[in-house]
């Protein structure tokens, strides 16, 4: 979820809480004065009318409310005792909404000067609570919708102008490939102060891993040098020394075991090397690479093994497969899977590369059970006891795809299905 | 034809030289930056060979001080970075060639033979080796006059041999040199024999004096018969 859009959720549920609240708190306080106000409208006509009754006996046989809010009916002493002024809410039937109405009661009692006794029922009409909650409830929603949406409108407006370098920066870093001509990052001109720190650390981080980066650089040619040095000088050695007449065929054949040996341990560094570089970013040329040609390219070099191996290399495309990446990794990738296609195939076996749009696969015979997908990509793991292989070839092209949003999959029916998709 | 070497690694210096005299080269020594400098100035040289990592200067220092002179030398770096800004560094600094280390006497040679064929021949040179003739610019090899169909493959196998007479070829040497570099470790290079057997078969059909054997385990030889 995106920044602005988070600030919009949490302030939508912040609001929707505190007006919640707020209108609860407004409506019984309203309430609660409405009551106040109508009671002590009551209170008012209970003493107009007592005061009226005393000079106006004919009231005093009023026992029906009628036209009129009150009526007066006589009770006896005792009961007059025991009774207290009350108010209440009850209903009556209005004749103008043919329904019953809520209505404030006050009930009270009163004596006249012949200390007869009577009981005097005034009603007043009261607010209709129903109406008043949805009325409210109304408002409200009305005033959260606008709130709402002007914290959309500020956040749109407001924060998307606030954050401004912020996203620069992302983009840009987004973009930022280390030892690649870095272009200069991006001092969003901000009067934010986190923002301002913000670019500053990374400038600093940057300049850090750049320079991490040079020494590791340097780290791994130099350790390559120092590696294939020695390497040259054995193997130009033992060649000379195959050379020499008087070798006798046996030596000959133990001579040529140790140089296959440091041919080996040549491949191995050189995989080795390979890892390192392309772990570290070290080939920043990048170029549309097409991956239908460089397919092809690479099984018009494979046919002769293939052809030794009695294997059919057979390809086809439905679409052109193009990513943005470094040429020379992208044919190590094609290499090192139809290689291992071929190599780990069985004799009259079939090789299938097909292209689609998305992704390609490469196809191929081989053993009759699934090898392991949790170990077949890491590194010296090998499945045969295969001579001569480094176990690094599936680790190089994992470690390729990973640096160009690549993917390889393996599944098994039947065949050896590894699938290479990019996103 | 004069060569010189310049190389920091003693052993590595002298097992160049030893192969590259067997070729009949005339060959020199440098084992630093000051000697090979000195050497330059005061000689010629058709073909030089530069390690890039001298103990007191880099070869491509040198290269360019070589290049700056109307110097015709032919210049092949070697060195033990296999890492394309140097490669294109050395090669744009006017070098003609470029050899990672660790690489097979076999194949120094072919460059060797390649980049001096290009100056001193124009790429024109025709190798006779009794009646096999290899016209190296038309890409045709004819053995006595007559020309022998080969594809691209058996005509680099063939002339790799051919520079390489009466020399052991290891079988990796001639898979990287044929095949490339992609090619390695598939299948321990078996698949090369049927090429060669394909290449022989053809030799013998047209009476070619010479003969590919095969040295058990190491890989093969031409021999002149």
């Amino acid at each position: 979820m995106k920044l602005i859009n988070y600030t919009l959720l949490y302030t939508s549920i912040a609001l929707l809480f505190i007006i919640g609240v707020w209108a609860a708190i407004f409506y019984v306080n309203m309430l609660d004065e409405i009551y106040d106000s109508i009671d002590d409208g009551l209170d008012n006509s209970k003493l107009l009318i007592i005061q009226k009754a005393q000079s106006d006996t004919s009231l005093l046989y009023k026992n029906q409310f009628g036209e009129s809010n009150y009526s007066i009916c006589p009770v006896s002493e005792e009961t007059a005792i025991a009774t207290y002024d009350e108010y209440k809410d009850t209903l009556l039937y209005m004749k103008n909404e043919e329904d019953y109405e809520p209505v404030r009661l006050l009930t009270t009692i009163f004596s006249t000067a012949g200390n007869k006794f009577y009981e005097l029922k005034i009603i007043s009409s009261m607010v209709e609570e129903d109406d008043l909650v949805e009325d409210l409830f109304y408002s409200v929603l009305c005033l959260y919708m606008i709130l709402i949406a002007s914290v959309l409108f500020v956040n749109n407006i407001v924060l998307r102008k606030i954050w401004k370098p912020f996203y620069k920066l992302i983009d840009f870093l987004q973009l930022y490939r280390l030892g690649k001509s870095s272009s200069a990052i991006p001092m969003g001109n901000t009067s934010v102060k986190e923002f301002q720190l913000l670019n500053e650390t990374v400038i600093e981080l940057l300049e850090r891993n750049l320079e991490a980066y040079n020494s590791q650089k340097q780290f791994i040619e130099n350790a390559s040098h120092e590696l294939q040095t020695p390497l040259a000088i054995s193997i130009n050695k033992l060649e000379l020394l195959t050379e020499q007449n008087d070798v006798p065929e046996e030596q000959l054949q133990t001579i040529g075991h140790v140089i296959q040996s440091l041919e080996r341990l040549t491949r191995l560094n050189k995989s080795l090397l390979l890892l390192s570089k392309i772990e570290n970013r070290q080939f920043a040329q990048e170029e549309m690479v097409s991956f239908n040609a460089t397919i092809k390219r690479t099984i018009e070099d494979f046919l002769d093994i293939a052809e030794f191996k009695n294997v059919d290399l057979v390809y086809s495309e439905d679409g052109e497969l193009v990513t943005y990446m470094n040429k020379d990794l992208a044919e190590i990738v094609v290499s090192n899977l139809i290689k291992n296609a071929i190599v780990h195939n069985v004799k009259g076996g079939i090789v299938e590369i097909a292209v689609h749009e998305k992704f390609f696969s490469v196809i191929n015979t081989g053993s009759l059970k699934a090898l392991s997908t949790e170990k077949l990509f890491s590194r010296f793991y090998k499945e045969s006891s295969e001579k001569g292989t480094t176990g690094l070839g599936l680790s190089i092209v994992k470690a390729i795809l990973d640096q160009y949003n690549g993917c390889i999959s393996y599944t098994f029916s039947d065949k050896h299905i590894m699938s290479i998709r990019f996103d | 034809m004069k060569i010189l070497v310049v190389e920091d690694e003693t052993d590595l210096l002298e097992a160049i030289t030893q192969s590259l005299g067997k070729e009949k080269f005339l060959v020199e020594q440098a084992i630093d930056f000051d000697e090979a400098l000195d050497k330059l100035v005061s000689y010629e040289y058709d073909c030089i060979l530069l390690d890039i990592g001298l103990p007191n200067g880099s070869g491509l220092d040198l290269l360019k001080k070589l290049k700056k002179g109307d110097r015709k030398n032919s210049v092949i770096i070697i060195s033990a970075k296999n890492s394309l800004d140097d490669k294109l560094a050395g090669l744009d600094l006017g070098a003609d060639d470029y050899l990672v280390k660790p690489f097979h006497l076999a194949e120094l040679n072919a460059r060797v033979r390649s980049v001096l064929r290009r100056k001193e021949f124009n790429g024109q040179e025709v190798l006779s080796l009794n009646n096999l003739k290899v016209d190296f610019s038309g890409r045709i090899a004819y053995v006595n006059e007559q020309e022998l169909t080969l594809n691209r493959k058996e005509f680099d196998i063939l002339t790799f041999f051919v520079v390489n007479k009466n020399r052991l070829v290891n079988k990796t040497s001639l898979a990287e040199h044929v095949w490339g570099d992609q090619i390695d470790e598939a299948d321990n290079f078996e698949f090369i024999y049927s090429q060669i057997k394909n290449l022989r078969k053809k030799l013998k059909e047209h009476h070619a004096q010479i003969e590919i054997q095969a040295v058990y385990g190491l890989g093969y030889k031409l021999i002149e018969i």
